[in-house]
């Protein structure tokens, strides 16, 4: 069964390396100029194309370079990853439970956003105890981003507004928002002109907890935790209950009594308050000072981390995994091989391509009765 | 010209719709094949159209061969069909849809109707059919819509004509009208194809019966068998078609409609001030032709609808204003006319849709936590009292066949304390078997006491259960008469002309 379902996902995976080991192979100048000789031109591509692929290993679980002297030092990396992984496991978690109620949230980078001012808020601007600090940190975050996706299903349940339109378009209030909010007084780092907030306190920094020469930090069990609480929510409780029941059929659910419009109001709020929590993770954990930057595209990754993940929880978790990898071990491989940052994109891109297109991984490998995610991929907008 | 069949099979995955079937109309006959839903004689007509290929068989027209692959291939040899769902388009005229895509033009880009429009009139003319092939579609009545179908198989020489449910739309008089035409088509030397699962109309119009059941031919008949008799061989065992009902023991009045009018959100009115009583113990039946309003007011009723104006009570208790969970907490057992739509969620487990409606209350929840085992238990409790053909009440609801499928619905719906039903084309769609179970359900319901609100577009279906019945025209009550009533009378109902 479990293996049946990471068929696809896994086949997908090696061929979207394949294609892309093709283009690092023979977009290398090295590569090109053998033109004249076939076979050797193949072996260099090969070993183009595997440099580049070690190197991508190397940046993302285990780098035996760094590891001399010291065996666990060698899993730096590994902690980048986490590093990486755990706010897009949140704002992946986000998407997918909006997915699963039918909704399509667009909108996890403003709430990622909306989470990120609230968390470096509170972290900055207030004394108080260890671990608490960081608690109410991460509450304001929530709460911030809970509203700001709230008001999302709020508008769709009261005008029917569509999420995507709505979402989208919170996203650049957000961006644009907190560009504005750092030129001033309370959030510009005093001294600075560039748009920069204050580092937030120790007191609400996320402790590290593979010691303090790695960056791996308590948010990655946060996002963990999280991930068990939309499971638990989505199958054990009534409320989860009722938005799978809204998701899959709406109408069904309204003619057993089922208020569709409760549903997408809270369904939003939490979507939202996943992303914020999110955000909070990435400031409080790893970057400290809050930049225009801070959102990255951890909110549009989601939506591909969770189409890869079929909208579960568990796979949502594998999918960021996946991604964070991609992106720590991406930063190696240009540094090292020069392969362009960019052809991690196109491996990302294509790993969802295949997942989207099931049909064409079914016909080049003539599987049958593959768990495809081709409803999830194909639903969409009005899904 | 005569059309044959010769071992036809057509498999699904492990699905066989069509095994080896065997089949011979002869020139001008009428030949009806009779049976359930998903008997496999809409694949069977399919194939022949060329809507389908069969995975074996042959097929022959006047004793060659033919080799059908697309409608165009159909058209060519001569079989005509008309289709269940009209394949008109509304905006459009009669000629215009009757051209479509086989336009004639006259010089490069200009379209010659004229000629469409003659040889639409020759037709019509000859058959008595009243076409003018300048109306609307959208304007003409299902019937006349029908007709324009068939002028269009004939427009294009079918010789044999295949016509799928086409009763299913129709009224009474409607269904009359077309029964006559089919004489006359045979008359003048076209061979029809007629499917139907409605025994009445094939022993009235048919020359000879086959009879499918799961993808075989179990046997024929000629029309002056039994209906029993064609029962049972459709069903495979014997059934009896009447539903044994006692005198009604009328109670208190449970339900009452106030002037309740309703209207789409564009502001046409759907419902228009209807107003009745209906008492505990008593089985009121909605008759109409489909599409008179009839689901908008089920819907009402419970609160689904949005623009609304009257009031609706329940046991003297004002409804209007009230949600939908809050009706059916009151006591209203809903089931809705469109199963797959409204009643269930397909991709959920056969125990998750019998607790959409109350996964949230004890014993099913505790606090915000779903009991799985209660539900299991509970399910499987259902699932023997129904008696729904499954392996497990874990396995998604979408696996069961059509009537298990309703009897999920009914056991969710009557698992609640019910004052009134409100069933909405219960058997619609269903097999023999599963319509008996659902009747009796019904009679079983209205025994014990409660009010049974039935709306149905099969007459034998209110004749047989109603107690009163009331006809739907245009959104408006046009009457409430007795159950005693003549077919051919409610027949004038139902085509809107007062008595």
């Amino acid at each position: 069964m479990i293996l049946k379902k990471l068929k696809l996902p896994a086949i997908s995976f090696a061929m979207a390396l394949f294609v892309c080991g093709l283009l690092i192979a023979f977009s290398d100048p090295k590569v090109l100029a053998l033109r004249g000789n076939p076979l050797e031109m193949i072996g260099k591509g090969f070993s183009t194309a595997g440099s580049a692929y070690w190197a991508l290993f190397r940046g993302s679980i285990y780098d035996p370079l760094l590891a001399e002297g010291n065996f666990w030092g060698g899993f730096y990396p590994f902690s980048e990853t986490l590093v990486t992984a755990s706010p897009l496991i949140l704002t992946g978690l986000s998407v997918a439970l909006a997915f699963r109620a039918g909704l399509f949230n667009i909108g996890a980078q403003g709430q990622f956003i909306a989470g990120a001012i609230g968390a470096s808020w509170v972290g900055f601007a207030f004394e108080m105890p260890i671990f608490i600090h960081a608690i109410t940190a991460m509450a304001t975050a929530v709460l911030f981003a809970g509203l700001f996706g709230g008001f999302v299903g709020f508008l769709k349940a009261r005008t029917g507004a569509h999420e995507v339109i709505v979402t989208i378009m919170l996203n650049y209030v957000a961006a644009y928002f907190l560009l504005w909010l750092l030129s001033t007084t309370a959030f510009l780092r005093p001294g600075r002109q560039d748009p920069l907030a204050p580092e937030v306190r120790q007191s609400a920094r996320l402790p590290h907890f593979l010691g303090s020469e790695f960056r791996a930090n308590l948010g990655f069990f946060i996002a963990l935790l999280a991930a068990a609480a939309v499971w638990w929510l989505l199958n054990r409780s009534t409320w989860g209950f009722r938005f799978r029941a809204v998701g899959a059929n709406a109408s069904a659910s309204r003619t057993a009594g089922i208020s569709v419009a409760r549903v997408t109001t809270s369904v939003m709020f939490i979507a939202g308050a996943l992303a914020g929590l999110g955000g909070a993770v990435q400031v409080l954990g790893s970057e400290f000072a809050m930049t225009s930057g801070i959102g990255g595209s951890f909110g549009f990754d989601a939506i591909t981390v969770a189409l890869l993940g079929r909208a579960t929880p568990v796979g949502t978790v594998f999918a960021a995994l996946l991604f964070g990898a991609l992106r720590a071990g991406g930063l190696t491989m240009q540094a090292s091989t020069g392969t362009p940052l960019d052809l991690v994109l196109v491996i990302q891109a294509l790993v969802v391509l295949f997942i989207a297109a099931p049909a064409l991984i079914k016909g080049i490998f003539r599987l049958k009765n593959v768990e495809s995610g081709e409803t999830l991929a194909s639903k969409g907008w009005n899904g | 010209m005569s059309l044959e069949l010769r071992g036809i099979t057509k498999r699904f995955g492990a699905l066989t719709a069509n095994d080896s079937i065997d089949l011979a109309v002869a020139d001008g006959e009428i030949h009806a094949i009779l049976g359930e839903n998903g008997a496999g004689k809409s694949t069977l007509m399919n194939i022949v159209y060329g809507l389908l290929s069969p995975d074996e068989g042959d097929i022959s027209v006047d004793g060659k061969v033919v080799r059908i692959d697309s409608p165009l291939d159909a058209l060519a040899v001569g079989i005509g069909m008309v289709h269940q769902h009209f394949m008109l388009i509304p905006v459009f005229t009669v000629a215009e849809n009757i051209v479509l895509g086989h336009e004639k033009t006259k010089g490069p880009g200009i379209l010659d109707l004229e000629s469409a429009r003659k040889e639409i009139l020759r037709v019509s003319a000859e058959y008595n059919f009243d076409i003018d092939p300048d109306a609307l579609i959208e304007d003409l009545p299902v019937g006349l819509q029908q007709r324009v179908e068939i002028i269009r198989a004939l427009i294009y020489d079918a010789k044999v004509l295949i016509l799928d449910e086409p009763t299913a739309v129709l009224t009474p008089q409607e269904t009359d009208e077309l029964l006559k035409n089919m004489k006359k088509l045979k008359e003048k030397g076209t061979s029809i194809v007629f499917i139907t699962h409605k025994l009445r109309e094939v022993k009235e119009a048919a020359d000879k019966i086959t009879i499918i059941r799961r993808g075989k031919v179990v046997g024929t008949a000629s029309p002056s068998a039994s209906q029993e008799e064609l029962a049972s061989l459709m069903v495979g065992r014997p059934v009896s078609l009447d539903v044994d009902k006692k005198a009604p023991q009328l109670g208190d009045v449970i339900l009452g409609v106030k002037n309740l009018s309703i209207s789409d959100h564009t502001g046409r009115t759907l419902v228009k001030n209807v107003s009745f009583e209906l008492h505990a113990g008593e089985v009121l039946a909605v008759a109409g032709v489909q599409g008179n309003g009839q689901t908008e007011l089920a819907e009402a009723i419970v609160g689904l609808q949005e623009h609304v104006t009257g009031s609706v009570y329940l046991d003297g208790k004002d409804l209007t204003k009230e949600s939908v969970r809050d009706a059916l907490h009151a006591g209203i057992a809903f089931v809705p006319e469109s199963r797959e739509e409204d009643g269930l969620i397909s991709s959920f487990s056969i125990e998750e849709n019998l607790i959409l409606d109350l996964h949230d209350l004890p014993p099913y929840a505790k606090g915000p936590v779903i009991s799985q085992r209660v539900v299991q238990d509970e399910a499987n409790k259902r699932i023997a009292e129904f008696d729904i053909r499954t392996q497990s009440s874990r396995d998604p609801v979408s696996s069961l066949s059509g009537g298990n499928k309703q009897k999920v619905v009914l056991a969710r719906e009557l698992s609640r304390p019910v004052r009134l039903v409100v069933a909405s084309q219960p058997t619609r769609g269903l097999d023999v078997g599963s319509i008996e179970f659902v009747h009796q359900r019904i009679i079983t319901e209205r025994n014990s006491g409660r009010a049974i609100l039935l709306f149905s577009t099969e007459l034998d279906e209110v004749i047989a259960l109603a107690d009163r019945i009331a006809v739907m025209y245009r959104g408006e009550f046009i009457a409430i008469v007795p159950a005693s009533t003549s077919r051919s009378d409610l027949g004038l109902l139902m085509a809107g002309v007062k008595p």
